[in-house]
């Protein structure tokens, strides 16, 4: 996330899960915080976790004035490397100008309590280590360094 | 991970000073609450004095006082004023051809500077002070799976 703009007029925001109507609008943001667009991407997402497949995982909206203005996606893993079940937050993204405004940590903490509807007791993620912001905003919500390393190589 | 003296000490006084801004607190205080040295730590908060981190209260009652801003302010922010990161120091170093071992080492050492670095620079103060609040040492840390035998991974 980038750093925030705080013009925007304060609109009730309603947090709800993801319908087919919202994904123009998650495509759109989703291109406007990462400069990619990419609507097949979003579209599978939703056909995974959207409103009708709630059973495998989350996938949340920030709707306000029928815009949306931010969402996070997750899903519950199990047995990856011998981990027991937990909830997995894979996508966040909040509009720049609606951001330093608690929008992130009710998305984060809608989604933490659809993983405590599930029967996990806890949440992971993973990030671009030289993402400050969005590193320093799951720090804010508490999460801190867990017991697994992710590594990789080239395939050449 | 080792942080020098002054680091330590700097991180003790700016944290101490952000959990109550409107506090004021003399370096005896600070001292006495660490069992550290007030001459040392007299010197650390000048210098954080000059980075504008606190600012000392003249007069009877006087002492130091929280002047940052706790939600940007980073653990890297004050740790930067005392002492570099290892990857700092070591890139200025060149490298000289046929050097492998030299160089292979200082990739994997690289790794770990670079989770530090991200670490430190993803924590506020005011973050810290919340992960202080929650105590998270005292709650049994999330343990990796145990590991299996090469016989049972066949």
């Amino acid at each position: 996330m980038a750093k925030a703009q705080r013009s925007e007029p304060a609109e009730p925001v309603g947090i709800r899960r993801a319908t087919a109507a919202d994904m123009p609008g998650v495509i759109a943001l989703d291109e406007a915080v990462t400069g990619l667009r990419k609507p097949e991407y979003w579209r599978e997402v939703f056909g995974r976790y959207g409103a009708a497949r709630r059973e495998l995982g989350s996938f949340l909206v920030a709707e306000a004035a029928g815009r949306i203005e931010g969402f996070i996606v997750g899903e519950v893993r199990a047995w990856e490397f011998g981990s027991p079940p937990c909830g997995w937050i894979f996508a966040v993204q909040v509009r720049a100008a609606r951001r330093v405004q608690g929008l992130g940590s009710r998305l984060f903490d809608a989604v933490c309590e659809s993983f405590r509807a599930a029967g996990v007791d806890r949440v992971r993620t993973m990030l671009a280590r030289d993402d400050t912001v969005i590193h320093a905003f799951f720090r804010s919500q508490g999460m801190t360094a867990g017991p697994f390393i992710q590594l990789e190589m080239r395939l050449d | 991970m080792r942080l020098q003296k002054a680091t330590a000490f700097a991180l003790y006084a700016v944290l101490e000073l952000a959990a109550n801004p409107a506090r004021q607190l003399t370096v005896v205080e600070i001292a006495d609450k660490y069992g550290i040295s007030a001459h040392h730590l007299a010197k650390v908060l000048r210098d954080l004095g000059r980075a504008g981190l606190v600012e000392a209260v003249r007069g009877v009652g006087g002492g130091y006082r929280f002047a940052g801003n706790a939600k940007r302010l980073t653990l890297m922010d004050v740790i930067r004023l005392f002492e570099e990161i290892g990857a700092e120091t070591d890139a200025a170093t060149p490298l000289v051809a046929g050097q492998d071992i030299a160089a292979g080492l200082r990739f994997v050492l690289a790794e770990l500077d670079a989770q530090t670095v991200a670490t430190l620079r993803s924590i506020s103060l005011s973050t810290m002070l919340k992960l202080i609040g929650r105590r998270p040492w005292a709650v049994t840390p999330s343990q990796p799976p145990a590991r299996q035998s090469a016989r049972q991974r066949r």
